[in-house]
């Protein structure tokens, strides 16, 4: 390690390199896929529905089963258990067997002695498929009433009333496209027999309680006959929450079926046809406001894309809801929110986990408020922030942390954007094919699960007697550096090298009843259990040292490797190792729950979240107003991740979520054909950011102010709230697009080249 | 199943694998066979990078990244493998490894070793030449490697500084396998069985005919999917790589002749030393491990509607020749195709030459690339116009149009219709807007995930509005070159 092993410096706090990184430039380091298998391994694949609807007939395996290799088929007659998954709303059966929901509907698994036979057996299979009417837009569904969960509606004040009132209105209608998480390592999992009916699972899983859960109710076991690991992911971005537990019990019920281990990977583009994506939304609004931009009303309806199944849409609706304000105080307001069902994928968690398609609605009116009332968009959203104290949401959560003002005012400052936009103004009345934008949009994102339980953390902390550091913690590692950070607070705490404490895999059979790694909560909720648990370990030295030498407990601090009373100082070693001698407890666990957090599920009001992350990002554009392409020129970012446990780790969370946004909003298009089918399955089509895409000015600074609730080392939570800085991205082509005398209204995301180009011309339909 | 044993060079020794099928990949090859799981498989497909491996040729310095999914094992016979596992196998981390851990670019870690081989590639080969990596050139030699976690930014950091951490000397390692690599000769094998490997032009021929129903591969960049994604069993290949003649780009005064085996890379840097005007259209053709395994003969022969090569090669005239061992025939590129992947070639029949006029002092020609992402992307419409540009009386005119366009028919086709206006040298003077008239009414573009129809035919406007605009000489025309943007908005 580098920065970290230098013992003058605290180890919580400095830019250490991520536990596995030298590892991961060698090719050392394992995933899933990588571990060596047992004898005998069978693999398996999935038998897919190549209709969106319709009525199973009858599935013929013969020819899969007459191939060389093949040892068989896993079907619903192979389930001892329940043959719904355990999944939140209980309506996902674990193989189609009657009717088929989407192209991709898991019909039918196949094992075989490698991979490549498995999956061409798969496709061997004939189903025979009655038909039937498939609804694959919001639209279709809000016309028959197909819904996966009931509408809710949230309302304060009175908008009928304000928006009647209002000197100025608007009204609007678009669309915000899915996502797909494209995590560079596909789903897998390696379900392994043990003795006496147990099972050990290697999940690629950011929540390896639920894959445990699921493998357990499939397969009628107790939990403790299950038990998961993960060492790592590679990627998960919301993608590995409930999706790696489809593929778990499928590879489960084929290696019970079996009496083998088997394997079970996707290949990428069954991947994309399979798992969930962010969920599309499409919304209608209608806005009031007064001559300096001021909010007087607002309407806002948001049909949520939810696939054939309720999954997490719940919560990813709700969390729209919740953040459909992003940073601006709506008096009186009106939301309904519809979720709806479609013969497509079930869409999921996704990084932002509805929060960004809450944040479009607003930021897109924002700017349309703007540039109706010919203003620059930042004054209008200023004149619209939540102040800094004394406010509520429109969910009943005071406004206590708002630094949106000062912030937004250091950024403005630093990316000169008045200069800028006076620059760009000119310069766009010099050129007709080409038009420049500019925007700043900030973030405001609530941060716990918005289901209080899930708030929940254990950790293990276990010190050997040479001194040496192992942590366990219920969280998973998908790249983000949770273990990282966790490492460094427990070697903070315990005033050791970093390079003493080392994080192992995740594990059921260590910390029990895990939440997911999810809702930008890992480092809150395990840091912290963590912290407590390396502190209960050095509460036990401390008394053990002040019992040496005659001090109170109290007096011990530890640090710089070093157990220091009043009257000595003893490396941490051979404290560690005179501590065993002398029958001292010399590891504990760490619990802990996020307090002050309350919310009533009936009416969405309370206090859903311990503490808001904030953040701002100035974008600069251009477009081609010939051809509708665009480049982002210029990036600069003022985030706030609290006092940062790891600026270079922390820097990377906002960077990668940038750009992850930047391409739900530029150039990542899913595209379902008429028949339901999902034509971009596959990199060829779906294109992510790639380097040629990054601008080279991109600049990202930390906002320096340590987290105003009493959270782990004064930290805030970064994972998801840096996502949907990319709305600027947005929000900048737009005003490029206005500029270019095309019509904004047009404009549906993500902002490809032909949806940019359809604001300047009719011919080109939505 | 009639398979040589497979021999290739690896950390300085030479390895030999019995029994290796003709499809196998060469990733399977290293995961499976090799056990060395570094390597990583993303998407199968080669868009990705995750699988990035390095080959080199016995005798030569030059290393190449290519993708290890869509390669068959076999196309590695007597060439020198390098996975992230070799780099510091025995000693410290290679300076693009090293680099990476001091930028933070790694996060999840999965597309981390395929980046770790593009950057050694890219390390190694510019300190042979003696350049500097620039981000330019960082951003080129990582077009096809996709990451997900860090939004890129401290990878190409790391690209950029990794010179800076290097000992600018060969490491002990390297000198010791570069003289176990004087051990293996060219390995190719006898042109027997199921992956037939000739290295001459004549047994090529002769293969050809004895073997009509093996299928033809070169850098494998679409095969491979036709057995990864399309279970395709191929029972045998055909690899046209190793033949000398077909490797040659050779430069006559009024044409270039390039070997169907000639590579992407090196096919584009030859048209681009002629045409310097081609340069970042070259590098938008797919990611660099796909140019470097990919060759141009590949792309014409396979025909692909989207294929980049073909409006280009069309627009600037070129020919192919087609031999067999009953002799040769040279045709216009665009006479090859008959159909949706069809072909007039003959069973016996190979693509061998691709020949490509030398610009004249009169010559302009454009190349217009539209798709969803700039780089590594397949065109929803390429648009490639030479025109010889004339005065006529006063007035700026052209003489004889040529036009090539892919993405609005079911191959890539000449825009005959569209040509036919300029049979005689024409005033610009309102000549555009009848070009681009005729171009939008000649095809009728189909709709898919790429683009819609409606959006294709406006595009076939839009890009004769930005030839007009080159044509003007108007400084700022596209938006895919950084470095024209760069200037152009300084």
């Amino acid at each position: 390690m580098s920065a970290g092993s230098n013992m003058a410096l605290p180890t919580a706090g400095q830019s250490v390199a991520h536990e596995s990184a030298r590892a991961q430039v060698q090719g050392a380091v394992r995933y899933v896929d990588d571990i060596p298998e047992l004898q005998g391994t069978l693999h398996a694949a999935p038998v897919m529905s190549r209709i969106a609807h319709g009525r199973v007939r009858s599935l013929d395996f013969s020819a899969a089963l007459a191939m060389p290799g093949v040892r068989g088929v896993v079907t619903q007659a192979d389930i001892p258990g329940d043959p719904i998954f355990a999944a939140f709303g209980h309506d996902e059966p674990i193989f189609a067997t009657e009717t088929v929901q989407y192209v991709g509907n898991v019909l039918a698994i196949i094992v075989a002695d490698d991979v490549m036979t498995a999956r061409k057996a798969a496709r061997r299979v004939k189903a025979d498929i009655e038909p039937l009417p498939a609804i694959l837009s919001t639209q279709e569904a809000m016309e028959k009433n197909h819904f996966v969960l009931p509408p809710v509606h949230v309302a304060r004040g009175d908008a009928d009333t304000a928006l009647s009132v209002a000197a100025h209105r608007l009204q609007g209608a678009f669309s915000v496209g899915g996502q797909e998480h494209f995590y560079l390592e596909g789903q897998v999992t390696y379900a392994q027999p043990q003795e006496m009916g147990q099972w050990l699972i290697y999940s690629s899983t950011q929540h390896p309680g639920e894959v445990q859960h699921w493998v357990a109710h499939a397969l009628k076991l107790s939990l403790h006959d299950v038990r998961v690991e993960t060492r790592r992911m590679g990627g998960g971005f919301g993608g590995k929450e409930t999706q790696a537990g489809h593929l778990a019990v499928w590879s489960a019920l084929a290696a019970l079926k079996f009496a083998s281990p088997v394997k079970l990977r996707l290949d990428r583009d069954d991947d994309f046809l399979i798992t969930g994506k962010r969920h599309p939304f499409d919304y209608d609004y209608e806005v009031g406001f007064d001559d300096t931009g001021l909010l007087s009303g607002l309407r806002v309806s948001m049909r949520v894309n939810c696939g054939f199944s309720a999954d997490l849409s719940g919560p990813v609706a709700d969390r729209a809801i919740f953040h459909l304000d992003n940073a601006y105080f709506l008096q009186d307001v009106s939301i309904s929110s519809y979720r709806c069902k479609t013969h497509t994928q079930s869409h999921t968690a996704f990084r932002g986990f509805g929060g960004p398609q809450g944040m479009m609605v607003i930021e897109t009116i924002m700017g349309e408020i703007a540039r109706y009332l010919k203003v620059d968009a930042l004054q209008v959203r200023r004149r619209n922030l939540y102040a800094t104290a004394g406010q509520t949401t429109h969910y009943g959560m005071p406004v206590e942390d708002n630094i949106l003002h000062d912030l937004l005012s250091k950024l403005e400052h630093s990316a000169q954007y008045q200069r800028r936009r006076e620059t760009i103004n000119a310069w766009n009345s010099q050129h007709n094919h080409f038009k420049r934008g500019i925007s700043i949009t900030p973030v405001k994102f609530g941060i716990s699960f918005t289901a209080t339980l899930f708030n929940q953390a254990g950790a293990l902390v276990h010190v050997y007697t040479d001194g040496s550091v192992q942590i366990n913690h219920g969280g998973t590692e998908m790249g983000q550096g949770l273990h990282t950070k966790v490492a460094q607070i427990v070697a903070h705490e315990l005033g050791i090298s970093l390079a003493l404490v080392r994080a192992t895999a995740s594990d059921t059979s260590k910390i029990p009843n895990a939440s997911a790694t999810a809702a930008s909560a890992g480092t809150d909720l395990n840091g912290r259990a963590a912290q407590f648990a390396a502190a209960s370990v050095k509460g036990k030295l401390a008394a053990f040292v002040s019992g040496l030498d005659h001090c109170g407990a109290g007096a011990i601090s530890f640090r710089d490797g070093q157990v220091i009373s009043p009257t000595q100082s003893r490396p941490w070693q051979d404290v560690v190792s005179a501590a065993y001698a002398n029958r001292i407890q010399l590891w504990s666990d760490g619990f802990y729950a996020t307090p002050k957090i309350h919310y009533d599920k009936t009416t969405l009001t309370g206090r859903p979240f311990y503490y808001f992350a904030y953040g701002a990002a100035c974008t600069e554009v251009i477009i081609d107003a010939r051809t509708g392409e665009s480049r982002i020129l210029k990036v600069d970012i003022l985030h706030d991740a609290g006092r940062s446990i790891n600026p270079a780790i922390d820097i990377g969370q906002i960077e990668g979520a940038f750009v992850q946004g930047m391409g739900w909003l530029t150039t990542e298009q899913l595209v379902w054909n008429e028949n339901g089918h999902l034509a971009t399955h596959a990199p060829s089509t779906y294109k992510i950011p790639a380097t040629g895409c990054i601008p080279e000015h991109f600049n990202v600074a930390l906002w320096n102010e340590p987290n105003r609730e009493d959270n782990i080392f004064g930290s805030k939570a970064v994972g998801e709230p840096p996502f949907m800085l990319a709305i600027s991205v947005w929000e900048a082509i737009r005003e490029a697009v206005a500029a270019a005398s095309g019509d904004t209204s047009r404009l549906n995301a993500p902002c490809t080249a032909e949806n940019v180009l359809r604001c300047k011309t009719v011919k080109i339909q939505a | 199943m009639q398979v040589k044993t497979l021999r290739f060079l690896h950390r300085g020794q030479q390895r030999e694998i019995q029994n290796v099928p003709p499809t196998r990949t060469l990733l399977q090859l290293i995961r499976e066979d090799l056990h060395l799981c570094g390597t990583k498989e993303g998407c199968n497909e080669g868009d990705c990078g995750a699988c990035t491996v390095v080959l080199r040729e016995p005798g030569e310095s030059e290393y190449k990244a290519v993708n290890s999914c869509i390669r068959f094992a076999h196309s590695i016979e007597g060439l020198e493998l390098t996975t992230v596992e070799d780099l510091s196998a025995d000693g410290p981390l290679h300076p693009a490894q090293e680099a990476l851990v001091q930028c933070h670019g790694s996060q999840c870690g999965f597309c981390t070793p395929g980046f770790v081989m593009s950057m050694f590639a890219l390390h190694e080969n510019s300190l042979a030449r003696r350049q500097v990596v620039d981000r330019s050139a960082a951003q080129v030699a990582l077009s096809g490697n996709l990451c997900r976690c860090t939004g890129y930014r401290p990878i190409l950091d790391a690209a950029v500084t990794m010179q800076m951490l290097s000992k600018n000397e060969q490491t002990m390692q390297e000198i010791r396998w570069q003289s176990a690599q004087k051990g293996l000769k060219t390995a190719c094998k006898p042109a027997v069985g199921d992956y037939l490997l000739p290295t001459t032009l004549a047994e090529l021929l002769v293969l050809r005919s004895q073997h009509s129903a093996a299928q033809i591969v070169a850098g494998c960049t679409d095969v491979g999917l036709w057995v990864n994604k399309g279970h395709q069993e191929l029972t045998q290949i055909l690899d046209v790589s190793r033949v000398a003649e077909l490797r040659r780009i050779e430069r006559y005064p009024h044409h270039i002749a390039m070997g169907a085996a000639v590579s992407l890379h090196e096919a584009y840097a030859a048209l681009v030393q002629d045409r310097p005007q081609l340069k970042t259209f070259s590098e938008r053709f797919a990611g660099l491990s796909v140019r470097n395994s990919g060759t141009l003969g590949g792309n014409v022969a396979n025909g692909s509607p989207i294929g980049d090569s073909m409006p280009l090669l069309i627009a600037l005239k070129a020919n192919v020749v087609l031999m067999s061992v009953r002799g040769h025939r040279e045709m216009p590129l665009e006479q090859l195709y008959t159909g949706y992947r069809k072909n007039v070639m003959a069973h016996d029949e190979v693509l061998a030459w691709i020949k490509v006029p030398r610009p004249t002092s009169s010559e302009f020609s454009r190349i217009y690339k539209i798709s969803k992402r700039y780089d590594d992307d397949i065109s929803a419409v390429c648009l490639a116009i030479s025109a010889e540009r004339v005065m006529e009386g006063d007035g700026d005119a052209i003489r004889r149009l040529s036009i090539g366009v892919g993405g609005v028919a079911a191959t890539p086709v000449r825009a005959i219709k569209t040509e036919a206006l300029c049979e005689d040298p024409t005033t610009v003077s309102g000549l555009f807007g009848s070009i681009k008239a005729a171009l939008q009414a000649e095809f009728d573009p189909i709709s898919d995930m790429r683009a819609s129809s409606a959006y294709r035919r406006e595009l076939l406007g839009a890009l004769i509005d930005r030839f007009e605009s080159d044509w003007r000489g108007e400084k700022l025309v596209s938006l895919e070159s950084w470095e024209d943007l760069a200037q152009v908005l300084s």
